[in-house]
Formats: C-alpha cells, structure tokens, sequence
C-alpha cells in the first residue's frame, strides 16, 4: 500500500513477430487483432501478472504499433477485426494491481498513451478508409470495454454470461478514464441517465440490455459467432473503395543512445538535467523530396517527412514516461528551410490521389497533436540556421511560447501547411487557435508567401518575443530558468487550459476534462489512500471512503 | 388472481396469500417453471405416481411428507427456516450490527450474484440428469432420482423467491433467465462448468450426486451464515433436503463397489466387466474426474470476491460461529502452495482472500469421510483394494492450479507426463462406452441391474421390493 513502484520503457517500437500480446492477422481486406495477454509477461512482472487479458503499458505499445503499421504495410486492409484468444474474456481493461502500485505520473502518462491510442483507432476509421470492429467473444469490463468503444462497430457475444461494463466507479473509486465516459455519451449517444446506471453497475450488461442502451450494435449466439461476425466484416470492408496501392515496410528507427542525449537521423534529443530541460533539434532534409507515386514508394518509410515525424514522436514519448523531471522542452530547427518546403510541397502534390503520401499526412498530424497534448512546457527558439518554414513551423505553433532572434539570417516561413492541414485534436488549425482573437490574420499570414523576419514575426503576432543579438542571450536565459522555477503542476494545468482554444470536441474532453478528473482522483485518499478503494482492491480489507463532496 | 389459492398450491411460510407483490410475480413465473419442468425434466414418467417427499411446513418432520403424487402436480414449496431472534451478523466488517432483512443498496448487486449463480445449479442438474430415467437399475434408485429432481425444483423456487422478493424488476429478470439457460447448451449454458458436463449414466449421476452437489451443501452452508437473513434461512432449509441427495450419491457408488467385489469373486478369473459389473478401477476414474469438477465450483483458490464477500457479511466460513475465534480474519494469512517458475512453493495468502479456499478444505475433509465409508464397505465386502481422492491440485481447470499438471497424488508433472497418464487417471471414451453398454432399465419392483448391489433397506421404512413408481 502507497508502495509505488517506476516504470521504466527501454523503447516504444515493436514489430508483429516481437508481440506478445497481441496475434495480427491479414487476410486480404481483413485484419484480426487477437488479443492473448501473457500472464506473466507485463512490464513488471514480478509486481502484478496481466490476468484475465488485463494490460499494461506493454500491451498498449503493441496495438499502437498495429494501428500505425498497419495501413503502410497491408494498405489493402479495410477492416480490423478485435477479438480475444482467451475463453470467456474479451479484455478486463488496465491491469488494476499494476495501476494501484504505479507513481502518479506513469498512471497519467499511461493513460494518456492509451487515449492517443484510442484516437488513432478512431482516426484510421474516419480517414484511412478502415472500419474497426470490436468483436467481443467474452465479457469486455473497463478498459475492455473502452478499447471497444474506439471501434467503429461493437458485437457482443450471447452466451449468457457475456457482459460489457465500465465497473471503475463502483469497483475501484476511480474513472473509466480511457475515454469511456465520454465516448458512451458523446461518441454513442448513451442517455445520460442510461449511461449513469452503466457506469454505476459492476457486472454491466448483456447482450439483450446492453443492446436496448446502445452499448453494443448487435450480438450473436454462441452457434453463430463466427458467421455472425464475418458477415458484419464483409459488410464493413464493402464500405471502403478496394485499394490497390503496394504496401511499405515499417521498419524501426535507428537510435543512438547515450547518457543524456539520443540521436536519431533527423532529431537529436538532449537532457540538461541540472536545469530540468531538454532541447529537441529537428533537422531539414539534405536529399531531394520524391515528387512521383514511383519514388515515394520506392523511398517508403525512410522518407523525411515521415521519418523525422516518427523520430520526434518517439522523443516525445521518452521524455514523457522516462524524464519526468523535465520541465522545459527546447525546440528547435536546423538545416536548408528550402528543402523543407519542397519536401512539404511535394507530399502535398500528392494528398488525395495517393494513399501512402495520405498515411504519411497522418502520421505528421498524429506527432504534431501529441505534441500539443505532451504535460512539459513547450518553448521554440527560432535563431539563425533554423528552418521553422511549412510543416515545421506548426511545432513553433505548437509551443507555449516562441523566442527568435530578430536579425538578417532568421527567418520564418507560414505556408498553406498552416491552413488547416494539420488541425489541433479538437478541430481548428494552430494558426486559427493563435488567431481566435484577430479575424483574418492566420489568412494574412499564410498568404505571405515569403520568409518572415524575427521584428515582423514579432509585429504579426506569430512569436512571442524577438530580442535583437544584445539582448537574445539573456532574454532566453532569464526565459528558461523563470519558467523551470514554477510549480510544475500548476504549469501542466495552465498549458493545458491555454493550448487549446475554441470549442470543445468527444477528444478534447477525454483529454481536458475526463482525463484531469482522473487525475484528480488518482490523488485523492478515496481512491489511493491507505483505505482507498483502488488500494484496497483484490486486498481482505473494503475501502472507506472520506465522506465530503467537494 | 384471487382465484388462486397460493396456500394449497404453493406451501410456504411467507405469507404468500398476502403479498400481492410476490403473487404478481410468482403468477407469471409459475407457469413458465412448468413449461420448463414439462420441456426439461424428468424425460417420461411425467403422468406416473411417484412415491415422493413433499416439505409442508418447517415443523419438525414437517419437511418429510411421503405420498404419490405426478410430478408436475408436486407441490413446490417455499420455506425458510424459522428466525432467529435478535440474530446478529456473525463475521467481517459488519460483525455484531443486526442482520438484514432488507438488502442493502451497497450489496445489492453481488448478492443477486450470490443467488443467481447458486440458484443456476438446480434447474442445471435437473437438466443434466433428465434422460436417467429411462436407464434406472432398479424402482426405487428411479424414484430417488425424481425425489432429487423436485427438489432441486423446490430450491429452485427457493431462490427464485428470493428474487422476487427482494431484487425489483432486476431480479424478475433473472429469475426469467434461470429458465431460459440450458445445461451444455453452445448458446445458453449454465454459469457453471460442471453444470454443463453430460449425466450420461448412473455411476456419473452417483459421483455427481456425492460431490458435485456437496459442493452446493457447502456453498449454501457459507450462505446460511449470511448477514442477509432472508438468505440465511433459505439456505439453512434447503440443507436439510440436499443431505439426502448426497446419502443417494453415497450410496449409489458404495452398492457399485461392493457388486464390484461380489462379481470378483464369482467370476472365474476374478473379472469384474467379463461378469458384467463395473471394476473398482473405473469408479475411481469417476470419482477423480468428478472430484476434481467439483473443486472448481469453489472458486479461485486466492479471491478478492470471496473477500468481499467475507467482509460485506454476506458469505461466511463453514459453521463460523463454532469453528471459528476470530470472526474479522482481517489478521493471519492462510498457507497455500503454488507454482512459481516451474516449482512448487508456499505462499501465504491473506486470510480473507483465501476465503474459497478455506471453504474447500472442509469440502476435502467431508469427501475424505465418505470415502472412508465407501473403503469400509469394500473391506466389509472383503476386498483388498481401496479409493481414494485425488490431490485439490489435480486435473483443476479453475483457479491459480488450471496451467499447470499433476498427478493425483499431487506432484507437478509436465503436461507430457500427464498426458501419458491421464488414460489411468480419468475415464476414457471406452470406459464411458462401457459404463453407457450396462445402463438398461430394470423397473421390476424388488430386481436390480447386475451392475449395482441392492440397498441395505427401503425409503420411509418401506421395504425395498415396494412399488415406489407406479409406472
């Protein structure tokens, strides 16, 4: 109890032969997920085995590995199939013994991931031309359930015993935080006084109820399973155009670790410790961007726009589940702002006509969203030899705050990639976020079409501060102590409340509002105190809980 | 609904005629359990007179009333033992305070739970056993099986009421669905695994009688301790009637084994099958593989439910008020092996978690008697050889022992070895050919199948050769 063990993640990359969780299967349109936990294979194995198809992190890295591979490699896929390969279970959600002896931040952190997981499966449903069906041949219970709420089409099992459930609230005193709340009454529609009874019912519901609520779309007896669920397949994969287009291999990055510093091709991530920050540089590319189908696929997934994109993604993640002390996150560009735009230019020629450079948009939109939704302060330095131009300048969008040196060498540059080709998690481009206040100026500035001075940087609005060479040292010095002093909490919960302006979306919610709740009750005595009821879980003792409502 | 006369038709001691509620909903389940009776139980002799035991009150004696009667006009009843006065909860976190006799909003759920998966097993086992009828050894094992039969329906009804009684509309509904599940059914099976297993034959209906429904004596003996008196009293009648399905079991295999040692003797070369009986070798297959089935019912062996159960007051430990000091158990832990790495290892497991486990180990002891009494009446008989139960850990499906091997006395084998031996362990399908090739019916008062010896005396001070059906 209060016994709170690290969690440490030695790499967020996998591949399909290396799953120990999960069997993938493609069968022409046709990809199963299989979902077949090994028990004593989670992270920390000697902490809590992963029973009954509960998950830990683990398990998580590999669907998110499945999700993001899968339309690059098997591009003919139309539909994805999630079931389980135990008996009776489909998935009893995040393995509660990991999470009740996990610290504070992994929890956060962990189930972050899982909702940025979530929402690639729902984005592969709504932009890549798969449909996600969750076919649950046991009961499906907390993040069982939620897993299931992410795909686009829920059957159930009729075995009379089968049931989904969200029993978080009843069980464990805490939230269905990986989205479940949320999805149940903003994704399907659940009333809410409906949903209210759900989320309050330990065992959940069956086929029969769990239909009438809208929980599932339909259900099949045991004898029909099999027919039942293929023929919901077909009729998801005639949903979709077939497509036609050569898969790529998706291959793993290659990283050079060294104490305080990985370096990858395109982006070296480095650790100041002692400061509590770290800089991110994300290099241009020095080769000649593939401007035909032929050459993008022939440079499949070394290619600098996805390459550099998926290298950030995974700095992104180490910083957030292995250095939680640093609090301050540099960002910065470096090499030939040209070659960036006719990279940019040349992935843009082929949106909508050819499905790999679409998959690649993706991606890019993907990391950039995760950067906005990363719990670190977010500053850009903008100084000579960067290229904050086109699709990189959205990482200086992206930043709490901008520093760049007004001088003759620095330049900027906003392109159509600022107008809405990469919008935020909630809908709206970064350059109309930034410009809720002032009508027409993210269309003024993105009509430029031209690099931009650090003073008129400044005098537009598009950089927070553009001190001359005198003052840049200090300016930036000053910057980043001051803001690495501040109370890191309240920093997480003002960056998250300033980052996101405009209206709220399902997603938005799940990250601003279920997922702070969570957080909030993953702190609080009823659930993890001594006598909290996710301490208390799986021990002799019941929770009590401290009666006040606040 | 006034027409109905409750009283006469269903004997209770709730005050059935003037619950308007309970009539309401009794009224439409009645007829559904009979539509079930008539559709899954007994196969034939539905219009024959049996000679059965009705329970009419909960007076002394009150529970033994012998008489023909058709088995679909059988009265069943709905008794709770008498109340206690001033009864207080006896165990866990609410020791002390006066039991309930309403359910309490926070318990509502796992009660239901509790109830719905015990009351499963009676239609279940009725289900089970439907077709024995057309195979009995002998008149008076055939009325036995249709007294077992009513009275899992009685305590069907038992819990059905419970239902009706206590859990709203939630409860009509299960109470509905205890009707619509079916044993072995692909697409509705029972709750519990050993309720679908097949009762193709007598010697599986007398194992599943010893220990299967032992099992139900034990988990309804936790149950009579129970903070929720309804419950409580519920349970500690329907034990009085569940002792007799289990003497039917115990002496069932106790007249096949001492056949066996007759027909060993008599045979020329001493084999048992050649003279048509059925060799102690075989019965103690049935009685691993169904021991074994058994266990499972229990439940995990380490078990945060049973622990809540425990500390809600909900379910107890076997006579916790005798047996037991401490009735918090929140101190002490309980030793249990398991296998860690390959090897097998002592772990201590928190009293309350260990809760199922506790409850199994009385189970064990109470098996452990019965076969003492099934090897006396071997040695009586005068032969040398004996049965006995197999290690808890052995051919388990359930709980922390499912992944890994045994052996019957309880070493860790691998699953070739096991494999290897599971031929002399568990019945074949050749050994349930051969048990199925003997199962024809002898119906004429007084005979019995050569494979089985007569019983020592009758039922209710008849004599044996009495016509206990009247076909």
């Amino acid at each position: 109890m209060g016994d709170y063990k690290p969690t440490r993640i030695g790499s967020f990359e996998t591949h399909p032969s290396r799953y120990r969780h999960w069997n993938l299967d493609v069968t022409g349109a046709v990809a199963t997920l299989t979902l077949c936990i090994q028990e004593e294979n989670g992270l920390r194995p000697d902490d809590y085995p992963l029973k009954l198809n509960s998950y830990d992190i683990g398990v998580d890295i590999e669907l998110f590995d499945a999700v993001q591979r899968l339309p690059f490699e098997h591009p003919q896929v139309r539909a994805v199939v999630v079931t389980s390969g135990l008996p009776r279970i489909f998935c009893a959600g995040a393995n509660i013994k990991m999470l009740a002896t996990s610290e504070h931040g992994f929890k956060v952190n962990f189930c972050k991931y899982t909702n940025e997981t979530r929402l690639g499966i729902e984005e592969s449903g709504r932009h890549a031309g798969i449909t996600w069906v969750a076919a649950l041949n046991g009961t499906a219970s907390g993040g069982g359930y939620e897993l299931a709420l992410a795909c686009d089409e829920i059957y159930l099992i009729e075995d009379g015993s089968s049931a989904v459930s969200l029993p978080e609230v009843p069980l464990l005193g805490v939230l269905p935080g990986t989205g479940g709340l949320t999805r149940l009454v903003d994704k399907r529609k659940v009333r809410r006084d409906v949903a209210d009874v759900f989320c309050t019912k330990a065992e959940g519901f069956r086929t029969r109820d769990a239909l009438k609520m809208r929980l599932i779309d339909g259900g099949f007896p045991r004898s029909k399973w099999e027919a039942g669920i293929a023929e919901v397949v077909q009729k998801a994969v005639a949903k979709h155009p077939a497509r036609a287009t050569p898969g790529i291999e998706w291959s793993a990055l290659t990283i050079q670790v060294s104490e305080n510093h990985r370096a990858y091709k395109y982006v070296d991530l480095r650790l100041q410790p002692e400061q509590r920050t770290a800089t991110i540089v994300l290099r241009a590319p020095t080769e000649a961007p593939a401007t035909t189908e032929q050459a993008l696929h022939a440079n499949g997934v070394n290619q600098w726009c996805l390459q550099a994109f998926r290298e950030l993604d995974d700095a992104l993640l180490h910083l957030r589940f292995n250095h939680d002390q640093i609090g301050l996150i540099l960002l910065e560009t470096e090499g030939d702002p040209a070659q960036v735009l006719a990279h940019d230019a040349a992935l843009q020629g082929l949106l909508g006509k050819n499905g790999l450079a679409d998959q690649i948009h993706l991606v890019q939109s993907r990391v950039l969203r995760r950067l906005d939704n990363t719990a670190r302060s977010l500053f850009a330095i903008i100084k000579p030899g960067s290229c904050f131009v086109g699709s990189l300048f959205e990482i200086a969008l992206a930043a709490d705050r901008s520093y760049m040196l007004a001088d003759d060498e620095t330049f900027i540059q906003v392109t159509a990639a600022s107008k809405g080709l990469y919008p935020m998690t909630h809908g709206p481009s970064r350059l109309n976020v930034r410009f809720a206040g002032e009508p027409g100026q993210a269309e003024k500035v993105s009509s430029l079409g031209e690099p931009i001075s650090g003073e008129d940087a400044f005098d537009l609005g598009l950089v927070t501060l553009a001190p001359d060479d005198i003052d840049w040292e200090d300016e930036v010095r000053i910057a980043i102590e001051e803001r690495a002093s501040l109370s890191p909490d309240a920093l997480t919960g003002m960056e998250q409340n300033l980052r996101f302006v405009g209206n709220e979306t399902c997603d938005t919610k799940i990250f601003g509002r279920l997922s702070a709740w969570q957080n909030w009750i993953f702190q609080r005595p009823n659930a993890v105190g001594e006598q909290g009821a996710l301490t208390l879980y799986g021990h002799p003792e019941r929770p009590r809980f401290d009666w006040h409502r606040t | 609904m006034s027409d109905i006369r409750y009283d006469e038709l269903i004997p209770n001691n709730v005050d059935l005629s003037s619950d308007k509620r309970l009539q309401r909903a009794l009224e439409k389940w009645q007829p559904a359990f009979l539509d079930w009776w008539m559709q899954m139980g007994p196969e034939g002799f539905q219009g024959s007179d049996v000679y059965l035991r009705t329970a009419i009150s909960t007076a002394p004696g009150g529970w033994a009333n012998f008489g023909y009667v058709k088995m679909p006009e059988y009265r069943w009843g709905i008794f709770l033992s008498d109340p206690e006065k001033d009864r207080t909860i006896g165990f866990g976190d609410n020791t002390g305070k006066p039991v309930w006799q309403e359910v309490p909003g926070e318990y509502r759920n796992i009660l239901q739970r509790i109830i719905v998966t015990q009351a499963d097993t009676e239609p279940a086992s009725v289900e089970q056993q439907r077709h024995l009828g057309q195979t009995a050894p002998s008149i008076g094992d055939l009325r036995n099986l249709f007294q077992v039969n009513v009275e899992e329906g009685r305590h069907l009804w038992a819990m059905v009421y419970l239902l009706h009684a206590h859990f709203g509309r939630d409860g009509r509904d299960n109470a509905d669905e205890l009707l619509a599940r079916r044993s072995g059914d692909a697409d509705k099976p029972r709750i519990l695994d050993a309720f679908n297993q097949p009762c193709p034959d007598w010697l599986t209906f007398f194992c599943f009688t010893t220990f299967t429904d032992r099992d139900g004596k034990y988990q309804l003996a936790a149950l009579a301790e129970s903070g929720f008196d309804p419950l409580s009293r519920t349970c500690k009648f329907m034990l009085t009637e569940e002792a007799h399905h289990l003497s039917v079991g115990e002496q069932g295999i106790m007249r096949v084994l001492q056949r066996a040692v007759e027909l060993e003797k008599t045979s020329p070369n001493g084999d048992v099958r050649a003279a048509g009986g059925i060799d102690i070798a075989t019965v103690q297959k049935y009685i691993n593989y169904w021991f074994s089935y058994s266990l499972d019912l229990f439940g995990s062996e380490i078990s945060s439910n049973a622990a809540d159960y425990f500390a809600a007051g909900l379910k107890g430990r076997y006579r916790e008020a005798e047996l037991w000091s401490d009735h918090v158990a929140l101190e002490g832990f309980h030793a249990l092996d398991v296998v860690r790495d390959g090897k097998s290892v002592v772990d201590q497991v928190p009293l309350r978690n260990a809760m199922n486990e506790l409850l199994r180990a009385e189970y064990r002891k109470d098996c452990e008697r019965v076969v003492k009494r099934w090897n006396r009446a071997l040695e009586d008989a005068g032969s040398h050889v004996q049965v006995s139960l197999p290690d808890t850990r052995f051919f388990r499906r359930q709980g922390i022992y499912a992944g890994s091997h045994f052996d019957p006395k309880g070493n860790l084998i691998s699953a070739a070895e096991f494999a290897a031996g599971a031929d002399t362990w568990l019945p074949t399908e050749s050994d349930r050919a051969y048990v199925g090739s003997l199962m024809k019916p002898v119906l004429e008062p007084g005979k019995m199948a050569n494979w089985i010896a007569a019983p020592a005396r009758g039922i209710d001070g008849k004599p044996v050769e009495y016509e206990y059906v009247r076909l």
